[in-house]
């Protein structure tokens, strides 16, 4: 056998992505367990306010009026969710880049034809497009046997579907909650970016570090001069997405009851938006800079 | 084209310097022991040659310039660190399915083959099997790439004999097939030495010793000196002494084999003997 003088062809960068994400899911089981666990716990609590149902809708049919009886169970668990995969995505991007350095696999994986950067933007597209996409199915598949379940427990005691339908805009819902789901991963594109990049630097407690530069800054802030700015930073930052996703004519208080209050234009013409987006891309770059340099920890 | 082609090899670090002007030639088909005491630089070496680290000076492997490709160089190139490398949370089944997705010349029949032959289960994490079973699984892994160059990190560190012996016998026997090149780092010098085809020794950086194995075996003689003839044999210019079961046993560089016999038995010296006098013991 004589052995090929040029290198052999690469794979299709999608296969190669596709799998080292794989990978990421096998190592973070978390990542997609917790919010469907958090979806279950939500449910099972459903099932038993679910006895109380018929009298409840009767009760608002007589009053008349416009309830969140039914929205609101369905609400909160998206909430809960997405809340959820927010939190395990933190954690996982804090300790991404840097457990394969604490553990020495960082060896095998540096073994294999992937490159630096084809690693960190699978490992950023977790909390970027796995979480968001997999909560978001979490949800609506949640949602949708919620409503099956009241649909049924309305029927057997005599209730008319309809009545409970009217109760559950749940198609608006779906509509709203993709869109604030793609602006919220937009705007928190540079924390994930952030979390990653001290990922890729901390020797340990990742988490800690990528906390300290806003944390110590806040905290003498405040107490000299009794002020919040950082921390106001910071957290419009990391929850500010859906408020301002979901704000109508500037004021986030409003509730979204159509589609047609959406506001893309307004939410594409924030200079922190875009502003964001180019941190994000330097801390990616930077990160993708040190996981090439980076040694076994 | 040679497969590793490095001259004036150079990588400092804050305090040390790892690899003073490293000289390095291996032609493809060859197996090679870099061999040298503990710091002598060849981890770095191998570090630099699989494109984890930068250096200075100039290296190509496989016509490649490691540092700047090594995504592209690892289609072509295997390694087994020591050990410890495979991630401890993976299934076998795991890590067959990551290297049959991302590497090009993975051929998963061949894995599912050499596993078969093993007791692992495709279940089991990597961190319920024991040292043995990972480095099986590891070899497994890279035998059934189809590659040019593997790099061989201290492979059978804290293995037992019947492991170690069974890991280079399937290296030699499952995957070396003449074209290949495979280079080795290893404490257990009298364990490689009867499956090399080159010996290079590293010392504080810098090579002491490149040599073929044909050549070293001519190159090399003990003669355990009888006692009567020590001191005519000591005239001869030994390169190291040493006493054993109270005789003298002198080794020569280039010597006259049928002229030492006069003096005593001859025999050619083992890698560890010519390590230990070439490098001089402990430093």
């Amino acid at each position: 056998m004589t052995a090929p003088a040029d290198t052999p062809a690469a794979l299709p960068w999608q296969r190669v992505f596709y799998w080292s994400v794989r990978r990421e899911l096998w190592e973070n089981r978390a990542v997609l367990l917790a919010p469907a666990a958090i979806a279950a716990i939500g449910f099972v609590g459903f099932l038993i306010s679910a006895f109380g149902l018929p009298n409840a809708l009767r009760a608002v049919e007589a009053s008349g009026k416009r309830s969140a009886l039914l929205l609101g169970p369905h609400s909160f668990v998206a909430l809960a969710v997405l809340a959820t995969g927010l939190l395990v995505g933190m954690f996982y991007a804090a300790g991404a880049l840097q457990s394969e350095r604490r553990d020495r696999s960082l060896l095998f994986w540096k073994s294999m034809p992937v490159s630096d950067r084809m690693t960190v933007l699978s490992k950023a597209a977790v909390p970027i497009l796995v979480i968001p996409l997999a909560t978001l199915a979490i949800t609506i598949g949640t949602q949708a046997l919620m409503l099956v379940w009241s649909t049924l427990a309305a029927a057997f005691n005599g209730i008319s579907p309809l009545v409970v339908w009217r109760h559950v805009s749940l198609a608006t819902m779906w509509v709203v909650l993709p869109y604030g789901l793609l602006v919220n991963v937009l705007w928190m594109a540079p924390v994930w970016s952030w979390l990653l990049l001290v990922s890729a630097w901390a020797r340990r407690m990742p988490i800690l570090w990528a906390v300290a530069p806003f944390a110590a800054p806040a905290i003498i802030e405040g107490i000299a001069f009794r002020t919040a700015h950082v921390a106001q930073f910071v957290g419009e930052r990391v929850l500010g997405g859906y408020a301002m996703a979901f704000s109508v004519g500037g004021k986030a208080e409003e509730a979204i009851h159509s589609p047609s209050q959406l506001d893309p234009i307004h939410v594409l013409s924030e200079p922190g938006l875009w502003l964001g987006l180019a941190f994000a891309a330097a801390f990616l770059a930077a990160a993708i800079w040190l996981r090439r340099r980076r040694e076994p920890s | 084209m040679a497969c590793i082609q490095a001259r004036g090899l150079r990588k400092a670090y804050k305090t040390t310097t790892a690899l003073d002007g490293v000289d390095l030639t291996v032609e493809e088909g060859r197996i090679v022991g870099l061999i040298g005491p503990n710091g002598a630089g060849k981890s770095t070496a191998l570090q630099a040659i699989l494109g984890l680290t930068e250096y200075q000076g100039d290296l190509k492997v496989l016509g490649l310039d490691p540092w700047a490709a090594r995504d592209e160089l690892m289609r072509e190139v295997s390694f087994i660190a020591d050990v410890a490398v495979l991630p401890r949370w993976m299934r076998v089944w795991q890590a067959v399915d990551y290297v049959a997705g991302v590497h090009p010349r993975f051929d998963r029949a061949k894995a599912e083959g050499f596993l078969a032959k093993t007791s692992i289960q495709r279940t089991s994490r990597v961190r319920d099997l024991s040292k043995g079973m990972i480095v099986q699984l590891h070899l497994a892994l890279v035998m059934a790439i189809d590659a040019r160059l593997l790099v061989l990190d201290e492979p059978t560190l804290g293995l037992d004999l019947l492991y170690r012996k069974a890991f280079y016998d399937s290296l030699l026997n499952d995957y070396f097939d003449g074209s290949r090149t495979i280079l080795i780092t290893t404490h257990q010098v009298e364990e490689v030495q009867h499956i090399l085809t080159d010996v290079v020794f590293l010392n504080r950086g810098r090579v002491v010793l490149d040599t073929s194995m044909e050549a070293f075996e001519e190159r090399y003689l003990e003669l355990m000196a009888a006692p009567e003839h020590l001191a005519t044999a000591r005239t001869f210019r030994p390169i190291h002494e040493r006493q054993l079961f109270g005789r003298s046993l002198l080794i020569y560089d280039g010597a006259d084999r049928d002229r030492l016999a006069t003096m005593g038995e001859v025999r050619t010296p083992s890698l560890a003997d010519i390590f230990v006098a070439v490098i001089g013991g402990v430093q």
